[in-house]
């Protein structure tokens, strides 16, 4: 006979298991052979693995507490005083204030001919000690919108010949134009930032130009790994990108962005920087490294300069902003004061807390335990 | 060959063949529907028979697979998307593939889906395969079929039974079909078989040959059967089969259930038998019952539906709110250009605002849907797995005797045992061993005390370490009682020889005895050697010799007097009145055959006129023969009789009777070569076994073995006693009239060997008997004495059942041969009959049971499990109500229960017994307003002792069970208490109660009531019981438990959980249900938690993204989040975490309570784990989003620091909640990190272009590199979990619940903790001791001591502080002024506290008790009614006096009430009484036999005056 199967396994051996004919006939006509069904005894069948069991009172965990305040305060503080000493100098060029010498190019368009220039002094206060970092900031600009992440060929880019004629369909509507594929397909490369930047120190009333390096500015895998040009016989990156379109908005294809073989095409650096999409709709990119010459004089020392803006990109129809930004570096990045506020912060509150639990600790924590279990 | 008409029930398909009988029998249709015909496949040419059989009937192949190899794909699944989560999850991964709308990959969002579904579908397949294996093996089996070619039985394998197939079985061979039986070796036609394999019950069961074949002289020869058999449609009724067997003469012949063997039966005793198949395969009745596992759904898990649902909804809010959100980012730009980064349709337009919304309300379902946990089921499901593999592996469920060990066979309501409010037991064989053993007895109006038999019981109680001094003292015992020397030394020999057996009894040996004793229920020396009463014996002894003159000098029987006629006729009732079989010692199944005459039942007229026409007397005249040395057998069998026989005299006799039963065995063809040989029987050598089908029939049989009135054999037809004198005595069995449930008694008709009479002994429970005997007139002297006797036995009775034993009135009725013939026409009428045969066989046996004769009455204890009452001390303890649901009468009832300790003798005790429903409804209406005026201050108290307290939530106010409360009633009473009218007062009252009996119930009013607490009261039951009238109720409980005890096995096939014994209950329920409840509620809390928070985190995110659906968490750690990262730690803790320690629940059994209040997973508690869970997500979203707002950060970079942070305070939160760490919750916490890491980095590494759209190659390489990534990563979590920690940390140490608590006091010192445990324990007895405790609690209350007292009450639980009742007041009082201390909660001392309470110092207070008590000692005492309210108020420990005030004009009117109430018990003690409760049980003892006479009075009371009875029935005791 056959009992259900799961009594079979659960009733494990009685007389009335599945298969019970047979079990049972079996123990019948044996009989002898008595195998016990005592469990093991087993710590871990027992569940007496050896255990520790924390039991979270003031008295035990005062120590964390403490320690933790201990530990948290000087880091913060260390973090502060690092953030605190990042020089950052930043210039909104937008131009929506009518005062802004930016405001004619206000409303601007991709495409026009001749592209709208304005220039911008400023004065720098303290002089930039360490190498400087030239930013270009964009707010109220949505890089992370989730069509606008996707629309991409990250094969195309990395030098794919069949992407490259045929882009993914992730790039639609940017994929073809007028039956061409497109090179760099997709949204974010059409919506590539293409102001230019060019910084002058006014040193009385003479402009120097201050050298902006545009190398170095990506991330080393990007440049080198994850972005590639089109591969072929010629290193003529014209031939190589032959039969492909440029972006709608681009002006030029992808292969004029610059004049160095090494900077040019898919592995132009400020193309790579800008084909990293920002997680936050406020956000920074990289756009020049501005190198300390010697050791005798600052980066950038105090005083005027003058910043010259090709301006191209239209963002005043939704609300953006435009912004350039001039920054010192640590180890820890950027200006950025609220890590080390919030570890100065959660320290003291830990620390008062360990004190509060203290005495608690002291006024409570001796007590006769068995007295509140109920009866 | 044989030929289904109608095919399978619902086979709409008909055979040609089908169709053909069906318009030829065009008029018989419906019948035709409801019945199978059968014939000899033999009949028939091969190739119909194969084509017959492959369609219509089932096949004698077993197949339990669910699928093939083919069908298992779709099958599977199909199966599986019954669970809509898993549709749920497929439809989320579909929509991924829809473009306008995908989130991720779409075959990366399969994954997870696919994942689960995998994991299921191997389970499933290899569950299938290894029931394809069984099935194999099974269908492999060999039996003989008799071929038509080769014209004998051969050799086939089981899958080829065909129905109409002809199969001869051996001995101990496995029926394999439903067979009919045709043939059998056994000159009788009889056939042996053991149905264990069926429903677990051990003794054999007896099966008949059809009745025409039985009469047939030559061989069955299945070539020559011709006859069609007309039977049921396959049905699961195990204890039923009707059907015709129609001859070619046009005959018919019954079949009866006696007739089938059944699929999975064992042939026994038989040497050979052949039948027909009728049913096979699935048809047979066995697989017909095999319903496959139940599923419950436990309340955890449906109130974690709830949630889930709430989750949805959730979920539907954060997409509806994000679909807004976008719609309006979208419109926002409308009117102005579009902006560059809004991307366009493919088609190059832009979408509107409420089409973007609409698609994006899709995309971010599948973004968010890992709200709803997709892995928790499973994770549920592999905890639960676990939780039921632990609790098997506990050794301390682990019954050594029996070899049996707990079984879970409902796997996934372990966490129900957890939460149980009420538990449900029945009595006999749950509470109590089921070894039923003879106590005493009454014959004709005399007791029989049998007091060294009581001696004999006592003795296997003691300890073993006892041993010892247990043998001088017995010898000294029974020198001091026993009047003659020979008797003394039977009882030193007694004595001794129990030492033996509890030697055999111990432990060591258990074992053994055990597996011996499978073979034979009911047969532990405890139950077998009962020693005889010297009188009974005496008397017996005379009334046999008596008897043998007579009959040496053909004497008339009745010459003898009546009393002795009255014994032997007991003697003999206790004999044969039974289905008892007698076994021989050395071949356990082998039938002892002595057999003096063939002859069959009587079963037609002819054969009644044949055989009992004057001309032919049947006598024992074989009997004679042997008689000496049968005499002499019995000597020495009980060894120890009053006879005086040496030592050497019975091994003598032994040698002697050996070799007859050698002899005997030889005579009848039986070798030895199909019994099983007995494993060394030890003491019992020699002996018959006795196998019997209740407990209690084996009980009788072996006293009245014990009086030398032994059974020796027992047939269809005949009876073999042995007595002392007489010899075998063959009383011809007529009838058997098998005991039923609502008859409640059996009986036998015999012929009589002696007198030739047609006697009827009925065995009976006394309630029934006692209504059927013959009324006697009180005129003549003779009906005078028969009424004297009998209540002289009814007085008896009572004495019994208030010693707590199972009373039986054996009675006997002489039937003249008219009546006998009038009779026997209707009666053969009602056995032939086939449409309501049981109906008319029940009618039948009322005509015949009525007019008896009382003979006597017997008590058999039934004797307590070890361990039950401190289990269920323990259990109240925890908080569980124990109702006792017994079939016993309700003294015996009552008994038990305080012997186990379920009624204390210091709780008021409610009993109902109502006559009417009417009666029914005003006692209700009583005790539910007693109980109101006494709670009305209660609640009150309660009220406002919440106010100042503050955390009393613990103990909710509601919580209704009245601490001193029992409540017994009885069936006739609860069937009117259950009627829809009253059952909610009957609830009211009842759960009021601490603790319930009902007596006399039958198995559907268990399970009524059962269903009744559980659907009216929504609490969550538990029912316990061993026997098959308990089914029912644990069918209907949330949690079933069966106790694989004596009483078979349908019990534990219908129970949820089997446990070997009852104090087995207690770790269930106490350890590992707590367990299982604490560990799946935070488990499923954590999930919920846990999934929310993650959730969250991307919610966040749409407010900076537009709303566009887009996730900073890249996709592959938002699909495996879940899966791999989070998963591990969580399953272990769920398996293993044990919130307290096992010793601690065990010996604070009150921590239960936190199950049954379900603190650990409340409703709110789903909203403050949500909170956390959002505030949680908030901090880690925010954390990183500041540190990185205005940077050149990239989505990807942005979001793996979120995942790591988030995943640390998964984690972390998770430590917070886990209570015990082994080193398997550090190695899965740690590998869980590493392995995100490992991922983390492989994934990041692989490959430059993969994984579009996040594409993160080296992000978190480069992460790693970065410290800003560390320090987000540490301090997040830090503030995330800051406030959880800080509650928990506040909790524990400032208000720790119950739980907290046990885990501290398990960490002290072993000394301390016994310390303070009996302490705690002191702490209920005397107020004088918690006063300090009570001082030192709560401190979070600042200084007030008074407030912190109170506190102390409301915190104390109600249930178990009715001891209080003797110990808040009387202790301080008693010091001084013993005697009046009752008088401590007269209102004047109330008043007078409620001053003290008033002026609020709490060092007055303490004074306050004292000078109440003393201040007060003078008031003299007031009415007991009076009296009783206050004492009781006292119990309620709730000191808000200035309610008593004003509630003081209702004890009043209560005093009253109670005064009207009393009963006549309390009228007669009226002194001890106004004690109430603690004095009580001293005088109990000495009120015994009054309240003996009391019960009976009360139990004939009046019915005109039915109101006023029952007032004096609301007893409180």
């Amino acid at each position: 006979m056959a009992v259900n199967y799961s009594a079979k396994e659960e009733v494990d051996g009685h007389p009335s298991g599945g298969g019970g004919g047979v079990a049972g006939g079996g123990a019948v006509g044996g009989g002898g052979a008595v195998k016990t069904r005592k469990p093991d005894n087993t710590a871990f069948k027992q569940q007496r693995l050896p255990a520790w069991q924390p039991i979270l009172t003031a008295g035990t965990v005062l120590p964390a507490f403490f320690v933790i305040g201990l530990i948290f305060i000087p880091i913060g503080i260390g973090i502060f005083v690092t953030s605190n000493n990042i020089r950052e100098y930043e210039i909104d060029y937008t131009g929506t204030e009518p005062s802004s010498p930016c405001n004619k190019c206000l409303n601007v368009s991709w495409d026009s001919t001749p592209p709208c220039t304005c220039t911008i002094d400023f004065t720098l206060e303290h002089s930039f000690e360490s190498n400087v970092f030239m930013y270009y900031g964009l707010s109220n600009f949505y890089q992370n919108h989730r069509r606008y992440v996707k629309s991409r060929d990250d094969s195309q880019l990395n030098g794919d010949n069949s992407s490259l004629l045929n882009p993914s369909k992730e790039c639609e509507p940017y994929r073809t134009n007028e039956d061409k594929p497109i090179a760099p397909c997709g949204a974010i490369a059409n919506s590539m930032f293409n102001d230019t930047l060019e910084l002058y120190r006014i040193d009385n009333d003479t402009r120097i130009p201050i050298t902006l390096i545009k190398k170095g500015i990506a991330w080393w895998t990007d440049k080198n790994v994850k972005f590639r040009n089109p591969s072929g016989d010629t290193n003529n990156l014209t031939a190589l990108f032959q039969g492909t379109t440029k972006p709608v908005n681009w002006p030029k294809p992808v292969y004029m962005l610059d004049s160095e073989p090494d900077n040019n095409g898919f592995i132009n650096e400020d193309f790579i920087v800008w084909m990293r999409t920002a997680a936050l709709p406020t956000f920074r990119k990289l756009y020049r490294l501005i190198e300390r010459k010697n050791n005798l004089q600052p980066t950038l020392q105090a005083g005027k300069y003058s910043l010259d803006i090709t301006y191209n990109y239209p963002v005043h129809s939704f609300d953006g902003r435009k912004r350039m930004i001039l920054s010192t570096i640590s180890w820890m990045g950027g200006k950025n004061p609220f890590l080390g506020i919030a570890y100065i912060t959660v320290g003291s509150i830990c620390f008062f807390l360990g004190v509060v639990l203290l005495i608690i600790h002291h006024k409570y924590g001796n007590r006769n335990t068995s007295a509140d279990i109920p009866n | 060959m044989s030929q289904g008409t109608a095919g399978a029930e619902g086979a709409p398909q008909v055979l040609p063949e089908g169709k053909k009988r069906q318009r030829k029998k065009r008029r018989r249709k419906k019948k035709d529907c409801k019945t199978r015909l059968v014939r000899s496949n033999l009949l028939l040419p091969e190739p119909e028979v194969e084509k017959s059989k492959r369609t219509v009937l089932a096949s004698n192949r077993l197949k339990t697979t669910k699928y093939t190899a083919l069908s298992f794909l779709p099958k599977n699944l199909f199966e599986q998307f019954h669970r809509l989560a898993n549709v749920y999850f497929v439809f989320i991964a579909l929509l991924n593939f829809v473009p306008a709308v995908n989130a991720f990959q779409p075959e990366l969002a399969l994954a997870p889906v696919l994942f689960i579904l995998a994991v299921t579908a191997i389970k499933d397949l290899w569950e299938d395969y290894s029931r394809y294996r069984s099935d194999k093996e099974i269908n492999h089996m060999e039996c003989l079929v008799y071929s038509r070619n080769e014209k004998k039985y051969i050799s086939r394998y089981w899958k080829e039974v065909k129905v109409g197939d002809f199969v001869q079985l051996r001995c101990n061979e496995i029926i394999p079909a439903d067979i009919l039986l045709l043939s059998s070796s056994d000159p009788d036609g009889l056939c042996h078989i053991e149905t264990a394999n069926l429903d677990g019950e051990t003794n054999l069961k007896q099966r008949q040959v059809v009745r025409r074949f039985l009469e047939l002289d030559s061989e069955f020869d299945p070539l020559k059967f011709t006859s069609v058999i007309e039977c049921e449609k396959p049905n699961n009724d195990l204890s039923r089969f009707r059907g015709y067997m129609i001859h070619k003469s046009g005959k018919k012949d019954g079949l009866f259930k006696e007739n089938l063997l059944l699929r999975g039966c064992t042939i026994r005793n038989t040497e050979e038998v052949a039948g027909i198949v009728i049913y096979a395969g699935h048809e047979t009745k066995a697989l017909l019952n095999n319903n496959g596992p139940r599923y419950k759904r436990s309340k955890l898990e449906r109130q974690m539906n709830a949630d889930v649902l709430w989750c949805v909804l959730i979920l539907l809010i954060m997409c509806l709110f994000s679909a807004i959100g976008h719609g309006l980012w979208v419109w926002q730009y409308a009117e102005k250009k579009k902006p560059i980064f809004d991307v366009p349709g493919p088609d190059g337009k832009y979408l509107s605002p409420v089409l973007a919304s609409v698609y994006l309300f899709l995309t971010v379902i599948i973004v968010f849907q890992v709200m709803i946990p997709i892995s928790l089921y499973v994770s549920i499901e592999i905890v639960k797995i676990c939780q039921v593999y632990f609790i098997h592996q506990d050794k301390d469920l682990y019954d050594e005797e029996t070899d049996s060990q707990l079984q879970c066979r409902a796997l996934n309501i372990t966490e129900d045992l957890g939460q149980v409010q009420f538990i449900f037991s029945d009595k006999t064989g749950t509470l109590t061993e089921n070894k039923m053993v003879f106590r005493r007895c009454t014959v004709s109006g005399i007791e029989y005390s049998h007091d060294a038999n009581a001696r004999r019981l006592a003795m296997y109680q003691e300890p073993d370490s006892e041993e010892e001094e247990a043998a001088p003292k017995g010898g000294t015992l029974s020198q001091r009682d026993s009047i003659c020397s020979h008797q003394s030394i039977k009882v030193v020999h007694r004595s001794q020889s129990t030492k033996t057996h509890r030697r055999t009894g111990s432990r060591a040996e258990a074992k053994r005895a055990s597996i011996l004793s499978k073979h034979t229920a009911f047969s532990s020396p405890m139950e077998k050697d009962i020693t005889p009463d010297p009188n009974l014996l005496e008397k017996v002894n005379e009334c046999a010799k008596h008897l043998e003159i007579m009959r040496s000098h053909e004497q008339p029987l009745s010459h003898l007097s009546p009393e002795l006629c009255d014994i032997f006729d007991f003697f003999v009732a206790l004999t044969i009145c039974n289905t008892v079989v007698v076994t021989a010692p050395n071949q356990p199944r082998q039938k002892v055959r002595d057999r003096f005459e063939l002859k069959s039942p009587v079963k037609t007229i002819e054969d009644f006129i044949r055989r009992f026409t004057p001309s032919r007397l049947t006598s024992g005249s074989n009997s004679s023969s042997s008689s000496s040395l049968a005499t002499s057998k019995s000597v020495h069998r009980f060894g120890l009789s009053v006879l005086s026989s040496t030592s050497t005299e019975s091994t003598l006799l032994k040698l002697e009777e050996k070799l007859a039963y050698s002899e005997q065995m030889n005579n009848n063809g039986y070798s030895s070569q199909q019994g099983r040989t007995a494993v060394g029987s030890g003491p019992e050598e020699g002996e018959l076994r006795y196998e019997a089908e209740s407990p209690d029939e084996a009980a009788l049989v072996y006293a009245a073995r014990a009086y030398n009135c032994a059974l020796v054999g027992r047939l269809s037809d005949q009876v073999s006693v042995e007595l002392p004198h007489l010899g075998t005595l063959n009383f011809e069995v007529l009838h058997t009239l098998g005991f039923d449930s609502i008859r409640k008694r059996m009986s036998v008709v015999v012929r009589h060997p002696l007198t030739d009479e047609i006697n009827v002994y009925t065995k009976g429970a006394d309630s029934v008997i006692m209504d059927l005997l013959l009324p006697c007139s009180s005129d003549d002297p003779q009906g005078k004495h028969q009424k004297k006797i009998q209540s002289k036995t009814q007085n008896y009775l009572n004495l019994y059942a208030v010693d707590g034993l199972r009373t039986l009135c054996i009675a006997k009725r002489v039937l003249s041969k008219e009546e006998y013939a009038c009779w026997l026409k209707s009666h053969l009428e009602a056995e032939s009959s086939i449409e309501n045969r049981e109906e008319l066989l029940f009618q039948s046996a009322l005509r015949v049971e009525k007019n008896l004769h009382l003979l006597g009455a017997t008590g058999i204890e039934d004797r307590l499990q070890d361990g039950v009452p401190e289990t269920i001390a323990n259990l109240r303890k925890a908080g569980l109500q124990i109702w006792v649901l017994t079939g016993d009468k309700q003294e015996t009832a009552v008994n038990i229960a305080y012997a186990c300790k379920l009624l204390d003798h210091d709780e008021e005790i409610i009993t109902l017994n109502a006559e009417s429903p009417e009666t029914c409804a005003i006692l209700l209406e009583q005790c539910l307003q007693c109980i109101e005026s006494k709670f009305s201050n209660n609640t009150i108290d309660e009220a406002t002792g919440n106010m100042p307290v503050g955390f009393t939530p613990l103990y909710p106010p509601s919580s209704p069970v009245l601490s001193s409360l029992g409540l017994v009633i009885d069936g006739r009473t609860l069937a009117y208490a259950l009627e829809p009218t009253l059952e909610d007062k009957f609830l009211a009252l009842a759960k009021r109660c601490r603790s319930v009996l009902c007596c006399r119930s039958t198995p559907l009013q268990k399970s009524m009531v059962v269903k009744l607490v559980r659907d009216k009261l929504k609490a969550m039951t538990l029912a316990i019981g061993d026997g098959a009238n308990d089914v029912s109720m644990i069918q209907v409980a949330d949690v079933g438990v069966g106790i694989s005890g004596q009483e078979g096995m349908q019990a534990v096939m219908a129970s949820d959980f089997a446990v070997p014994r009852f104090r087995h209950l207690e770790k269930l329920l106490l350890v590992h249900g707590h367990w299982c409840y604490s560990r799946l509620a935070n488990m499923v809390l954590y999930f919920f938690y846990k999934n929310a928070m993650f959730v969250a985190l991307l919610f966040w995110y749409q407010f900076y993204c537009g709303f566009s659906g887009s996730s900073m968490v890249d996709q592959w750690y938002l699909i495996f989040f879940n899966l791999l990262f989070s998963s591990l730690p969580q399953l272990i803790t769920g398996v293993l975490d044990k919130d307290v320690p096992a010793d601690m629940l065990i010996a604070v059994p009150q921590l239960y309570k936190s199950g049954q209040n379900m603190e650990e997973y409340q409703p709110h508690m789903f909203w403050i784990n949500m909170i956390d869970a959002m505030y949680q997500s908030l901090v880690c979203f925010f954390i990183p989003y500041f540190t990185y707002y205005d940077s050149e950060v990239d989505i990807f970079s942005w979001g793996t620091p979120i995942t790591t942070v988030a995943l640390f305070t998964i984690i972390l939160h998770l430590a917070i909640e886990t209570k015990t760490w082994t080193f398997l919750h550090w190695s899965s916490c740690i590998f869980s990190i590493l392995l995100f890491f490992f991922v983390a980095l492989v994934y990041n590494a692989s490959c430059p272009i993969c994984h579009p759209p996040s594409n993160p190659y080296w992000t978190m390489e480069r992460l790693m590199g970065d410290p800003m990534f560390y320090f987000t990563c540490i301090i997040s979590p830090i503030i995330a979990l800051l406030p959880r920690f800080l509650y928990r940390t506040l909790q524990g140490t400032l208000f720790p619940t119950q739980l907290q608590l046990g885990r501290q006091l398990s960490k002290l010192s072993p000394e301390i903790r016994t310390q303070l445990l009996t302490k705690l324990n002191v702490k209920r007895k005397t107020i004088l001791q918690t006063q300090p405790f009570a001082d030192s609690f709560s401190p979070n209350l600042g200084s007030n001591a008074s407030d912190c007292y109170t506190a102390y009450n409301q915190n104390s639980p109600l249930p178990a502080s009715h001891q209080k009742n003797e110990s808040l007041f009387p202790e301080p009082a008693r010091a001084e002024h013993t005697t009046d201390w009752t008088v401590a909660a007269s209102p004047q001392g109330a008043l007078f506290y409620g001053d003290k309470h008033s002026s609020a110092s709490s060092l007055g207070r303490s004074v306050g008790f004292h000078e109440v008590t003393h201040s007060t000692s003078e008031v003299e005492s007031l009415s007991v009614g009076a009296a009783f309210p206050w004492n009781s108020a006292v119990d309620q420990s709730d000191f808000s006096l200035l309610k008593w005030i004003t509630s003081t004009p209702l004890f009043s009117r209560f005093g009253a009430v109670l005064q009207v109430s009393s009963s006549s018990l309390q009228n007669e003690s009226q002194d001890s009484m106004s004690v109430l409760g603690s004095s009580l049980h001293v005088d109990f003892k000495g009120l015994k036999e009054q309240s003996a006479n009391n019960f009976q009075d009360k139990m004939k009371g009046i019915p005109a005056d039915n109101c006023k009875s029952d007032n004096s029935e609301t007893t409180f005791l």
